[in-house]
This record gives C-alpha cells, structure tokens and sequence, in this order.
C-alpha cells in the first residue's frame, strides 16, 4: 500500500481523529521512537550525545513553547530566552533550596514560574498585535536578565552570575553520563511534544488558531479573548521553562544569565519560520536545520578540504560555512515560505493523488 | 404545519437604539421586534446602519442609548452593554458580510470551533486526551458531522477554508454559526455575491434551517427577489431611522421605502 490516506478507511471517528491517521506515520514514528530510546544511547558516542543530540532536543522543546504561541495562537514574541532563563535558574533555585522536592518537580515548578512571568509580560496582547507586541516582548527580554544579574538570590550570590546546575538526581538514580542525560532529556520532550499535540488538536488548540485567524469572529462564537491569550502564553512559556531548565541541566551544566540574549530568542524564532509556523513537526524540524545543518557543512567541509588535499585556512571555511547556511535559508524560505513542515504536508497531498495530477 | 401558524411570540425586542461613532449617527432611535421562528430581514441603501444594527444586537457595537430585550429559556433578559462573548452565550450566533472564517484551519475545525462553548474538558484533560476531553471530542464531532451533512459539505470537510472558493466558504461560515446551536441567527448579507444557483442553494439553506432547527433568523439581504421570497417581516432603515417595518407586501408598497430606493424629484 502506498504512503497516503486514500485508501485507508476509517469507520469510527476515533479512529479518524487520532493522531498519525496514515499506517505508515504510525510505522515510522514507532520506529523512530525506538531508535532514539534504544538505538541512539547504544551506538552514538559522547560527542554525539552531548554536543548534538540534547542541544537538538531542548532548542526543539523551546521552539514547540514558541510554536504554541506565535504558530497557534498568532501572538509574536521575542521574550523566549527570558521564559528559558526563569526556567533555568528557578530550577536551580529550587533544587537548591528545596532539595526534597525531587529534580522533575522543580522542573515543573520551574516551568509554572515561567508561566507566571509570561502571562505578566503577555497582558499587553491585550491590546496590541503583531509587531508592537514584539516589541512590548522584548521588555520581558531585558527585565527578566536583568532581575537576575541584578538581584543575587538567583544566582545564590554568585559572584560572576554564574550558576552550576546539581547532580540530577531522581529516585536514587543519578544522571550523570551522556547517556542517561540524554534519555532524561528525550523522555521529557517526548512526553511534552505528546501534550502539546493533544492540547493543540483539541478545543483550545481551535481557539489558539481562531484568535490567530480573526479575533473578531472567535469573540463573537464565544472564545474569551483575555483567557486565551494569556492561556497561550502561560503554556509556551512553561514550554520554554521546562526548555531552560534542561538548558542548564542536562545540557551546559554551568550556566550565566548571559546565555540567555536576546540572540537566543532570535535563533528559536528562526527555528520556527524555517521549519514552520503552526506546526509540532515544524518545530523539530526547524531546530535541526539551525543546529544540525552547520555541524553537517563542517564535517562535509572538513572530508572535502582532506580529500583534495587542499590547504585552506580555517577561517575561509567556517565563512564559506556561514554563507552556504545562509543561502540555504533563503533558498528554503523561497521555496516554501510556510516552513519544511507545510513541503512536507504537499508532499503529502500530492502523494494522495498520484500518479494523477488532480 | 405552515410557517405562519408556527411563527410564536416576540423574543428579541430593539427598543430605540442609537448609536453614533464620533459625529456619525449610525443609528437613530431605532425600535422593531422579532418573533420566534421568524424570517426578519433588514434592508436599506448603503451606509444605512444595516450591519450596524446587527453588530448592536450581538454586543460587538454598545449602543449610547436603547436597550436590547431578548427572550431565553422563557426569561426576559435586558441589556446595553453587553460582550459579544456573553451574546454568544445567550445563543446568538451569526455570519459576516465579508467572509470571518479562520482561515487557517480546516472545515471540520472550523465548525468544531463553534461548539467551544458547549465544551467542558479542561486544558489538561486535553492535553492527556482521556475521559471527558476525549468523549466530549467524540460526542461533539458526531454532532459537527450532522451539519456538515445538512450544508452538503462533506467532499470538504479536511480541507483548510482558506482554499475554498467564495461560495462554499459562505456556506461553512453558516455552518459554524449554526454548529452553535442558536436560538437567533444573525445574517449579514448571506448572498451577496453569489450568482443565481448558489443564491437559489443559500435560500434553501436558510429555510431549511429555520423549518428543521426552528432557528429565529434576522438577515440583511439587498437581492429584492430573495428578501421578498423568504423573509416574513422586513424592517427598512435609511441614514440610521427606521423608515418602514412589514410584511413584504406592505413594504412593496411603501412610499417612504420606494422614495428612499429610488430618490424623490425635488
């Protein structure tokens, strides 16, 4: 049977309204799920798993807490490394002051306190849309790193800022190699990729896309406006919590407020327009075309330069990276403006009628 | 039973609304009344405060003066100032003179988004999908595909609106309208635009949905042929005033009416 809908019959609406309707996704998520929680700690080594997979992971998570909130719910944000960086010391905070509480707990509460901070900072929606809100965002940006270097209960009274995230430790069981980092790590995006599916499938990811689509209408059958807005922002920013935490956790093990500019926020909505708005695929893929793609060009750089024998300086190639990793951008937005997820879903569509055009 | 003999007692009365934006009057001191089951179409040149009217009774607009009564589960329940979100909660619904479809999203969400007001689950529910977020998704799909079914529009129900022509998208946007199960269906101009055949589709719907569902329907039309054919009372206003309320037949001869449509010699 070929890869598409057509053909295969649904008799119940359950059955219609699951997830990977199409057998062959269901097939190849399971597959793919297997070789991540068994193949990958395996076979992959320490340079793989730390320096490329788990980066992979919690820039998807933080683009997912993004998506949410721009791709559904239509509300432009430039505050994500803020929401990342109240994740990230709050769970410091929190295992460090409350111990007993458990490292999976004070993520959560962790990510609650960047919910908090986001529906403060998303009240504006309130009143203003699109570009101004961005704007009126980037006052979260600068508060929140400010708050922490400013304010020395964040950071414990460190005296350069900066933080060391503890030993993960849960039900006896420490974290502490790659390996394990990294399937702490893909658990929790896993399961938080799951929910962010089913929230945005059901009646308040409908509401996300109506506010996004036409305010005026979704008020008019009945969609709270202020709670929805703020509703959004709470959950991506607990996205984007969760996301900062394992940032500083399962990923940099040190961590300064530093690492959470403005810079950051700009990667993540790159991440998103790339791979696309609206979209949990698109998240995933947007955060491995922007961390994945330059790793890959150095590798095919380095083979190139060792099998020709050429001898060029370093510097001309990490440039010559550069601006291959910028044309690929703009040669991918040209293509497909809506992002790697919606080539996929033409793919898709065209499958199901081929090999007739219409 | 005929339509006459079903058409029943008043449940929305407009009692003297004005309303101006600035120095505009928009409306002026406007009164009429509509009865359950009824066909009520409102009708005027442009600029006449048609759209405004409408934009009153489901509290997009707040009128400075008037008040609004409107009749639910057997009470009367007054306002002027109200939220369009509240007015949906009183069951009115209604459609767009330009087309307010989310766009981005599909049919079937489309219609679906016009039920949240009957769902319960919480946030969390929905995200674990289990027991009450998952039945009430079932329950009310069922109750979606029922609609889709009488708009004759199931050929498209995956498809996202944004791609379908003109026609078909006035016909999901009443289908979500009536996915909210109204008592007063609001439509602005649910024909314009549309040639003869789609026209002729339209005022099938509207009909069958006023004798099947029993809906009350308020509709701002400009094709004559259509308002006379399927309203039971019409309301005329002109610059804001209301310059003539009847049956079809009593605004046919209407001399303020005709003057308003066709100008006087001065």
């Amino acid at each position: 049977m070929l890869y598409r809908e057509a053909g295969q019959f649904k008799s119940t609406y359950a059955a219609d309204q699951q997830i990977f309707p199409i057998r062959q996704d269901r097939i190849a998520v399971t597959l793919l799920l297997l070789v991540a929680f068994i193949g990958v700690p395996l076979f992959a080594n320490e340079y793989w798993l730390s320096a490329i997979l788990v980066p992979f992971l919690i820039f998807a998570l933080a683009a997912l807490g993004l998506n949410i909130l721009t791709g559904y719910a239509g509300q432009l944000s430039l505050g994500t490394a803020a929401f990342m960086a109240v994740g990230a010391f709050m769970a410091y905070n929190f295992v460090l002051r409350m111990p007993w509480l458990g490292v999976i707990p004070s993520f959560i509460l962790a990510g609650l306190c960047a919910s908090a901070v986001g529906i403060v900072f998303g009240l504006p929606s309130l009143r203003i849309k699109g570009f101004y809100l961005a704007v009126a965002t980037l006052a979260c940006q600068f508060f929140v790193l400010w708050a922490i270097q400013r304010i020395g209960w964040f950071t414990n009274n460190s005296s350069t800022g900066v933080i060391t995230a503890q030993t993960i430790e849960i039900l006896g069981h420490t974290f502490d190699t790659p390996q394990s980092k990294y399937l702490l790590t893909l658990g929790i995006v896993a399961v938080l990729a799951l929910l962010a599916k089913n929230l945005m499938r059901s009646e308040t990811g409908r509401a996300f896309m109506a506010v996004r689509d036409m305010d005026v209408a979704a008020s008019v059958i009945g969609i709270p406006m202020m709670k929805t807005k703020l509703l959004a922002f709470a959950i991506s920013s607990f996205y984007c919590g969760v996301a900062g935490a394992m940032y500083a956790y399962t990923y940099l093990g040190t961590v300064e407020p530093e690492a959470f500019t403005l810079d950051l926020s700009f990667r993540i909505l790159f991440m998103i327009i790339i791979g696309g708005v609206g979209s949990i695929l698109g998240s995933f893929l947007g955060a491995a075309f922007i961390t994945l793609l330059p790793i890959f060009l150095n590798v095919f750089f380095g083979a190139l330069s060792h099998t020709f024998g050429l001898d060029i300086s370093h510097a001309i190639v990490s440039n010559i990276e550069l601006m291959i990793f910028g044309g690929l951008i703009i040669f991918f937005l040209i293509v497909e403006p809506h992002g790697l997820a919606r080539l996929w879903q033409i793919a898709k569509e065209k499958l199901r009628l081929w090999p007739f055009p219409h | 039973m005929s339509r006459e003999a079903r058409i029943g007692e008043t449940v929305l009365s407009v009692e003297k609304v004005s309303l101006s934006f600035g120095g505009v009057k928009a409306l002026q001191d406007v009164s009429f009344d509509v009865r359950e089951h009824e066909v009520r179409a409102i009708i005027g040149p442009n600029g006449a405060g048609k759209s405004s009217m409408l934009n009153v009774i489901n509290g997009v607009y707040h009128p400075q003066q008037g008040t609004i009564r409107l009749r639910a589960n057997g009470a009367w329940k007054e306002f002027s100032d109200m939220d369009s979100h509240e007015a949906a909660a009183l069951g009115i619904a209604r459609t767009f003179q330009n087309i307010a479809l989310f766009k981005g999203m599909t049919v079937l969400d489309n219609i679906m988004t016009g039920r949240n007001l009957k769902m319960r689950a919480s946030f969390l529910e929905q995200a674990i999908w289990i027991g009450r977020a998952r039945r009430e998704e079932l329950k009310h799909r069922r109750a979606v595909e029922e609609i889709i079914d009488f708009m004759e529009i199931q050929h498209i129900r995956k498809t996202p609106v944004g791609r379908l022509p003109y026609g078909l998208q006035k016909r999901v946007e009443l289908a979500r309208a009536l996915a909210a199960e109204p008592r007063l269906l609001l439509l602005d101009e649910p024909m314009a635009g549309m040639n003869m055949e789609e026209k002729q589709d339209m005022c099938r719907f509207v009909l069958d949905v006023n004798d099947q569902y029993g809906t009350t329907i308020v509709l701002i039309e400009h094709d004559m042929g259509v308002v006379m054919d399927i309203s039971d009372r019409v309301v005329v206003l002109d610059y804001g005033r209301k310059i003539g309320d009847g049956t079809p037949e009593e605004i046919r001869g209407n001399q303020a009416v005709i003057d308003a449509y066709l100008g006087v010699a001065h």
